[in-house]
C-alpha cells in the first residue's frame, strides 16, 4: 500500500474535518437552517473558501508557479450536474447533511449523521442498479473539456473573481440582514441541546 | 434552586461548549486548507468518491456476484480499491479531525440531533431518506458539495457553479415542504 497516499489523505482530511466542525457544519440543524434562511453560515463559509482558494490558484498561475494542466478541473455535464446538485440539496434539506458534513456529524457524536451515511451507501446502490438506464443522460449538456467561467464568458479569470467577490459581499450583506430579522444563526447550545 | 437546575448549571460549568468560529474566519481557514490540498495533490477535497468505493466494498461482502456483475460498481470493487484510494484516507482524516475539534471544544455529544423537533424515529427516517437522495444525486452529478461545489468552484469550473445552483435552489424549495415542519 502506498504510504504517501495515506499520509497525504489523512493530513488533508484532518484539517478539512477540523475546520468543518469548528464552522458548526457537524450540526444538521445548522446546515438545514441555511435553507430556511435563518442561518447563512453555509453561504458565509463556502463562498469565502472558494474565493480564497480560487484567488490563490490564479495568483500562483499568474506568477508561473503552477501549471494549469496539473490542476484537476471538472468538465460540465449540465443536466446531470444540475439535477444531481438538486438532489444533494434536497438531501440536505430533508436529512440535514451532505456527504462530507455527515462524516463530521458522525465524528461529533450524532446518530442521525450515521444514519445519513448509511443512506448515502444505499442511494449509491440504487444509482448503480439504475445505471444502465441513466448512462446516456450522464453526458447530457456536456460542455467543453475543463471549461471555466472565464472560458464561458470570454473574460479573464480575474474579472470573474472580482465579480464573485462582489457577489459574496452582497450575500454577506443581505444574509446578515435576514439573520438579524429572525431568530439568528443556530448557536452551539442549540446544536448540542436537541437530543436532551 | 431545583436539583435539575443545579445539575444543569454544574454541567455547564464543567464543560461549557465553545462557540463555533465566526463564518468568515472559518471560510478563510477552509479556503487555505483547500488551496494547500490543491498544491499538494493537484486536486481538491471530496467525500462522495469514498462512499462509492464503500458501496462497492459493502456489495462485495454482502452480494459478491451481483456487485461483480454491476456495470457501475464492479470497476471499483477490486481488492484493495477502498484502502488504496486517497479519498478513503481523506474521509478517515475528516472523521478524526471532526472528532478532535468537537472533543477539544466540549462539543462531542452523542445525540439524535433534531429529535426535539421531529421525534427521534421520524428524524432518523428523514436522515435515511436524505442520505439516499444525496447518495443518488452525488453519483448523478459525479461529485458532491465538497468535490464539485467547493473544489470544482475553486478552479472556477462551470461544473462547480452548475452544481451549486441546483443545490441551493432545490434545498430552498424542498425545505418548505410540509413534511419537514414540526
Amino acid at each position: 500500500m502506498d504510504t504517501g497516499i495515506i499520509v497525504s489523505g489523512l493530513l488533508c482530511g484532518v484539517l478539512f474535518g477540523y475546520v468543518l466542525e469548528n464552522a458548526g457544519f457537524g450540526s444538521g440543524c445548522k446546515l438545514q437552517a441555511q435553507f430556511q434562511l435563518r442561518d447563512w453560515s453555509v453561504f458565509k463559509v463556502m463562498f469565502p473558501a472558494v474565493l480564497v482558494a480560487a484567488i490563490g490558484l490564479e495568483a500562483l498561475r499568474s506568477f508561473g508557479l503552477l501549471q494549469p494542466e496539473s490542476l484537476y478541473i471538472p468538465t460540465t455535464a449540465l443536466w446531470p450536474m444540475l439535477l444531481g446538485g438538486g438532489l444533494v440539496g434536497a438531501g440536505m434539506a430533508v436529512g440535514g447533511y451532505c456527504p462530507g458534513t455527515s462524516a463530521v456529524g458522525f465524528a461529533s457524536g450524532r446518530v442521525d449523521a450515521l444514519v445519513f451515511l448509511v443512506g448515502l451507501v444505499a442511494g449509491t446502490w440504487v444509482f448503480a442498479l439504475a445505471f444502465p438506464g441513466l448512462e446516456g443522460f450522464m453526458s447530457a449538456g456536456q460542455g467543453p473539456d475543463r471549461q471555466t467561467l472565464g472560458d464561458l464568458l470570454g473574460v479573464s479569470n480575474w474579472v470573474v473573481l472580482a465579480a464573485l467577490v462582489a457577489a459574496a459581499a452582497g450575500g454577506f450583506f443581505f444574509g446578515g440582514r435576514m439573520e438579524r430579522s429572525g431568530p439568528g444563526p443556530v448557536t452551539v447550545e442549540e446544536a448540542l441541546g436537541d437530543g436532551r | 434552586m431545583s436539583d435539575q437546575h443545579f445539575g444543569a448549571h454544574a454541567a455547564h460549568l464543567h464543560a461549557a461548549p465553545r462557540p463555533f468560529w465566526p463564518p468568515l474566519a472559518a471560510g478563510i481557514a477552509l479556503g487555505l486548507v483547500l488551496l494547500a490540498t490543491f498544491l499538494f495533490t493537484g486536486h481538491g477535497l471530496g467525500a462522495t468518491g469514498f462512499f462509492t468505493l464503500a458501496a462497492a466494498w459493502v456489495g462485495m461482502q454482502a452480494a459478491p456476484a451481483a456487485t461483480a456483475a454491476n456495470e457501475y460498481l464492479s470497476p471499483m470493487a477490486g481488492a484493495g480499491a477502498l484502502s488504496g484510494s486517497w479519498i478513503t484516507w481523506q474521509v478517515v482524516g475528516v472523521i478524526l479531525g471532526g472528532f478532535l475539534a468537537a472533543a477539544t471544544a466540549g462539543r462531542f455529544h452523542v445525540q439524535v440531533e433534531g429529535s426535539r423537533k421531529y421525534g427521534a424515529g421520524r428524524r432518523l427516517l428523514l436522515a435515511l431518506a436524505g442520505g439516499m437522495l444525496a447518495g443518488f444525486g452525488a453519483r448523478l452529478a459525479t461529485g458532491c458539495t465538497s468535490g464539485l461545489g467547493l473544489s470544482g468552484s475553486a478552479t472556477l469550473a462551470v461544473a462547480g457553479f452548475v452544481f451549486l445552483g441546483g443545490f441551493f435552489v432545490a434545498g430552498l424549495l424542498v425545505s418548505r415542504l410540509p413534511l419537514l415542519r414540526k
